[in-house]
């Protein structure tokens, strides 16, 4: 469980991130932080893994307060996952895997166990791939290695920012439903920042609508869909909504999706 | 093969061991110092600025200045390390510029992600960012290793050893093919460091740390070739160090002396081309044994003297003046002079200042430069020199034109007639091979210039060093000016080596002693 209690995040320079957001995210749940760019969704994500530290606020994971903890083993205990993987270059699908074990000084063949179980579990045979580089794997495989990373020391807690946003619409897809599958099967509490509209609705437990460093609304997709509750919110959702509906008379056979 | 290019190879295990001795061992500590001030300023723009330009200035001063004043900062030290510290300085730039550019270099999405990961700072740089700037950082680290390699060539003038000593020895006595003998084992030598330390960045590159090894056993291997000399010898007997300036004449005297003490029994390490004001800081710090200099160069230079002297008392006043301020003991005269004196074609002279060979005089000349368009050329070192002004302000010289010359090129171009007039050396053998004359000094301004034989105070102590040095200043001196000059045209015009020429100039005075103790 995690759970942001008026947090606030003002920059040096006077600048107000986030701005008083209090959001809840029950254990097993997938809370997609949704807005357009520089509505501080990212800022709220890094603070609770305290990449930024909040000005003022409580943040608690699992019942415990993260700024009275260190950061380092926080983190670590923490799944994160970033925007094109940002796996390191300089290491094999394997090492880039081991990075947060061998941190914590696991035995070798624990290591070499786990890779093969990770990598089993986001599809990627381990004979296969584990000595190739970031730069031998397609955009699509990037990511699932980023997935097995952040998944690694076994985290009950996982964080991503933008996780899908490089990545081609097919891709995108396959790796999105893979991911929803993989998080329930573990039962892990996730943030997921997106800004991609149909993305959220279809990812999440729950969606926290955030604009100019505040946040408008949270509720489940179907909610938001029904009542959005704020213009903002529901002008953002109307299109999604438009896209799906014209689909749908594609789909019935009227070519300029217009009405029946 | 030719004598000068045995004599080059006698001295390559020194002279090549010297220099890598050097070039590893400064690129080492230069390493060891640049890439963690790299690291610590990184992370600090304005500090990393501030670093840089220091690092930046050094790299502006002059290589052969900064090596020269490692000397009176270092306290008067000479050799290795004046040499070692300043290429140490020379390798700075390179390497902390690249370090910084490399680690800034590193993908801040990176960065966020082994932070996020979980990454302490340590950890972090271990792992992440040094790994993706090590190309960066080894590039300047090979940026600095030809930098230094090259700069180590330079390290002749304040007693260090290495290749420059073929190059600037080469250089002072007309043996071209020594000068490229040094130059090309230098860049051979610069090409093969670089190729080492460029398997690092394969290795890097390529994930594959046999090259790494490669590349360090490489190292290794040179490091030992550079230590076998100085090892062995630190098992030997400990040397005396005879120096000697940076021309011909004293070349040969350094070999006449090697040879001397070598005979009666003590191990001789040489020191040549060695410039003169570290000479004497050497010679006060007793680093250096025994070394040739003459009276009126130290009458005008330590000693500050304005007004010239009777040659007796000026030998006089200089022995005392050695014993009180630098303990140096002044041994004798070797018999000849090196005066400076102003050399002329004599066609010219004769346009110039008549047939009369009379009136051939530095007075004659000064009113002929005040209203005729007249040049002169010297040494580099001349027109700074107190004997320039006095000379300039007593007969009122007034040269249209004043060159600094390399000593060996002026005395082909007054020859030639490209200059009219140039500031030459007495002992100098092209004086009479190119049939020039001398102009008289008529005032008395110029000082005598008696060679002399000095010994540091701790050498003078060594049982049996004075004695072995003594039949070279005995009854006034062994080798008369016609003598030194001939030896010097030995070299300088006919091309034989200083070590042959000073052979044969101690063959001829024990011969000459024989025949007194005879009589």
């Amino acid at each position: 469980m995690i759970v942001l209690k008026q947090v606030s995040k003002t920059y040096d320079t006077g600048q107000v991130a986030v701005c008083n957001v209090s959001l809840e995210v029950p254990a097993g749940q997938l809370l997609v932080l949704l807005g357009g760019s520089g509505c501080g969704k990212t800022t709220t994500l890094k603070m609770i893994n305290r990449l930024v530290e909040p000005t003022s606020g409580r943040i608690e994971v699992d019942g415990r307060d993260v700024l009275s903890m260190d950061p380092v083993q926080l983190r670590r205990s923490i799944g994160y996952v970033l925007q094109g993987s940002a796996l390191f270059p300089h290491l094999s699908v394997a090492e880039n895997i081991a990075v947060v074990p061998r941190l914590l000084n696991w035995p070798a063949e624990r290591i070499d166990k786990r890779i093969e179980e990770l990598l089993r579990l986001v599809h990627l045979p381990a004979e296969e791939f584990s000595s190739r580089l970031p730069r031998q794997l397609s955009g699509g495989q990037q990511q699932r290695v980023g997935f097995a990373r952040a998944l690694a020391v076994g985290p009950k807690v996982m964080l991503l920012d933008e996780p899908f946003g490089a990545l081609d619409p097919l891709t995108r897809d396959e790796l999105r439903n893979e991911f929803l599958q993989i998080r329930r099967q573990l039962g892990l509490t996730a943030v997921m920042v997106t800004h991609d509209m149909t993305e959220a609705l279809l990812s999440a437990d729950r969606i926290a609508v955030m604009n100019a460093g505040k946040l408008l609304r949270v509720g489940t997709p179907h909610e938001l869909l029904h009542n959005p509750g704020d213009d903002f919110v529901a002008a953002l959702l109307s299109t999604p909504k438009r896209q799906a509906d014209q689909l749908e008379a594609l789909v019935a056979g009227r070519p300029n999706g217009g009405p029946p | 093969m030719s004598e000068q290019l045995i004599e080059c190879f006698r001295d390559l295990p020194d002279y090549l061991g010297g220099h890598i001795l050097l070039s590893v061992s400064a690129l080492v500590v230069g390493l060891a110092f640049s890439v963690p001030l790299g690291i610590a300023v990184s992370r600090r723009p304005k500090l990393a600025e501030w670093t840089q330009g220091i690092a930046s200035v050094i790299q502006t001063v002059p290589s052969l200045a900064l090596l020269v004043l490692m000397v009176p900062l270092l306290g008067g030290q000479t050799g290795f390390w004046p040499a070692f510290v300043a290429l140490i300085l020379y390798s700075i730039l390179p390497i902390l510029a690249n370090t910084v550019v490399g680690l800034r270099g590193v993908d801040p999405i990176l960065i966020e992600a082994g932070r996020g990961l979980g990454m302490s700072d340590h950890e972090l740089l271990r792992k992440v960012q040094l790994p993706l700037a090590a190309p960066v950082i080894i590039a300047g680290v090979r940026t600095a290793t030809v930098l230094v390699v090259g700069t180590a060539t330079l390290v002749t003038p304040v007693g260090g050893t290495s290749l420059g000593n073929y190059i600037f020895g080469g250089l002072e006595t007309s043996d071209y093919l020594a000068t490229v003998f040094g130059c090309i084992l230098a860049a051979v030598l610069a090409i093969v460091m670089d190729q080492l330390v460029r398997l690092f960045e394969l290795a890097a590159q390529r994930r594959d740390r046999r090259l790494a090894w490669m590349g360090a056993i490489g190292l290794l291997i040179l490091l030992a070739a550079g230590l076998y000399g100085p090892i062995r010898k630190l098992f030997g007997p400990s040397p005396e160090y005879v120096a000697g300036a940076p021309f011909t004449e004293q070349h040969i005297l350094s070999e006449v002396m090697k040879e001397q003490l070598r005979r009666a029994g003590f191990t001789v390490n040489q020191q040549k081309g060695m410039a003169e004001g570290v000479q004497f800081l050497a010679l006060r710090s007793n680093q250096i044994d025994c070394c040739i200099n003459y009276t009126g160069n130290i009458w005008t230079v330590l000693m500050k003297e304005k007004q010239s002297a009777e040659r007796s008392i000026l030998r006089e006043r200089v022995r005392r003046f050695l014993r009180e301020s630098y303990g140096t003991i002044y041994l004798g005269e070797l018999g000849f002079e090196n005066a400076y004196a102003l050399a002329m074609n004599p066609k010219r002279a004769e346009e110039l200042l008549g047939p009369n060979r009379s009136q051939w005089t530095v007075s004659a000349l000064a009113e002929q430069t005040r209203c005729l368009s007249v040049s002169i050329s010297g040494d580099l070192q001349f027109f700074r020199r107190p004997e320039w002004r006095q000379l300039r302000d007593r007969y009122e010289l007034r040269f249209r034109e004043k060159k600094e010359a390399d000593p060996t090129l002026m005395y082909g171009a007054v020859r030639d007639g490209q200059v009219d007039v140039i500031v030459a050396y007495t002992s100098d053998g092209r004086i009479e091979k190119y049939g020039l004359i001398l102009l008289q000094d008529d005032l008395g301004v110029l000082p005598s210039y008696d060679a002399i034989l000095l010994v540091s105070a701790t050498a003078a102590a060594k049982p049996g060093f004075l004695d072995a040095l003594e039949p070279l200043v005995a009854n006034g001196g062994s080798i008369n000016d016609a003598a030194m000059q001939q030896a010097n045209r030995q070299v300088d015009v006919e091309g034989k080596s200083p070590r042959s020429v000073g052979l044969q100039l101690l063959e001829a005075i024990s011969v000459r002693q024989k025949e007194q103790n005879r009589e």
